[in-house]
């Protein structure tokens, strides 16, 4: 029976070595764990950068307001930053939730729900927290000029 | 009292605890992450819009939230690199222990640091 694996695994001929069972699942689970870890260290850098540059320089929270973040993103560096932070939180994020739904919901439908739920969460943030970074106009030309940045004026 | 199977680092003490604990820090911080998200999205609707979503996150009550947050991303962080260690490093498994009172002494030094300027500026900063 040299042909069609079902057979071959039912009749083992006795002397035949052992052959490691092919997996059918593919490396996603492998790739996931890769991703864990790699994406983990840079996200160590991008959100510890984020937290300083926005709570401890100056005058820390306090000092945000809609021209904060205008003279941020009126910066390439800041905008691919945070572009980059958004998707890999929001990834790294996402696949170790997937993973917590899928250690405690036992029942087919409870998680098929939840991580329905899960996918369009990532969905909606992803795309709009991308839309937001690069559709943004910091000197909006409608709004009172004491709430914009100092550059819109000038 | 039934001790651990030879073999794990998952079961029962500081190697339970650290997991449990990144598990829980993980969820807080992707909740976060998402109202984080919205309320920056209010950029795009009016300056007046997001200067009023911002100004809650200015109030004393949220500083205390702030804090808390970045404890946990801090945790979160630094107890990452020590599954990576425990992951790559051959020693990794020996040392898992040392390591989380590493990951301790960190998280200490590190909200040391943060602590006192961030709650300088939310109780006497501002308006
Ligand atoms: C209390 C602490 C935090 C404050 C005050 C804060 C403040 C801000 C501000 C002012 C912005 C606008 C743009 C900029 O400044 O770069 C922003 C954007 C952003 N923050 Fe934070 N942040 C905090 C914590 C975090 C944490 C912990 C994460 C990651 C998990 C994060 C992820 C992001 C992302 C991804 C964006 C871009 C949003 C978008 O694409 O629309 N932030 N944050
Ligand atoms: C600051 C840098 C970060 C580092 C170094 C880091 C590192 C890690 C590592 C190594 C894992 C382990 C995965 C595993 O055991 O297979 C993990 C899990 C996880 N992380 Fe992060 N992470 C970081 C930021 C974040 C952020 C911003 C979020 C949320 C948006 C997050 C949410 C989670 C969740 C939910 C898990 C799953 C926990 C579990 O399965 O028990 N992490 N992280």
């Amino acid at each position: 029976m040299a042909h069609g694996t079902a057979a071959v695994a039912k009749v083992d001929s006795p002397r035949s070595p052992y052959v490691r069972r092919k997996t059918t699942r593919g490396n996603y689970e492998l790739y996931s764990w890769v991703f864990m870890r790699a994406s983990g260290v840079v996200l160590l850098v991008l959100i510890f950068g984020h937290l300083f540059v926005n709570l401890m320089v100056g005058d820390g929270v306090h000092a945000i307001d809609f021209g904060f973040v205008a003279g941020k993103w009126s910066n390439p560096m800041w905008q691919v930053w945070d572009l980059l932070m958004l998707w890999l939180a929001m990834i790294h994020g996402t696949n170790g939730v997937r993973t917590i739904i899928n250690d405690y919901a036992t029942r087919d439908l409870t998680r098929g729900i939840l991580k329905g739920l899960l996918l369009l969460a990532f969905t909606v943030v992803v795309v709009l927290g991308t839309l937001v970074i690069f559709t943004f106009d910091p000197c909006p030309p409608d709004a009172p000029a004491e709430l914009l940045a100092s550059f819109c004026t000038a | 009292m039934p001790t651990a199977p030879a073999g794990t680092l998952y079961r029962g003490r500081e190697g339970m605890w650290s997991w449990v604990a990144h598990r829980v820090t993980g969820v807080l911080i992707f909740f976060f992450l998402l109202v984080h998200v919205l309320d920056t999205a209010l950029v795009r609707v009016s300056p007046e819009a997001y200067n009023a979503a911002i100004g809650t996150y200015q109030t004393p009550i949220m500083g205390l939230g702030e804090a808390g947050l970045v404890a946990a991303i801090v945790f979160h962080a630094f107890n990452g690199i020590r599954i990576l260690l425990v992951d790559f490093w051959a020693k990794g498994p020996k040392y898992q222990k040392v390591m989380l009172w590493v990951v301790v002494g960190l998280f200490v030094v590190t909200m040391a640091g943060f602590l006192p300027r961030h709650l300088i500026n939310v109780f006497t900063g501002g308006h």
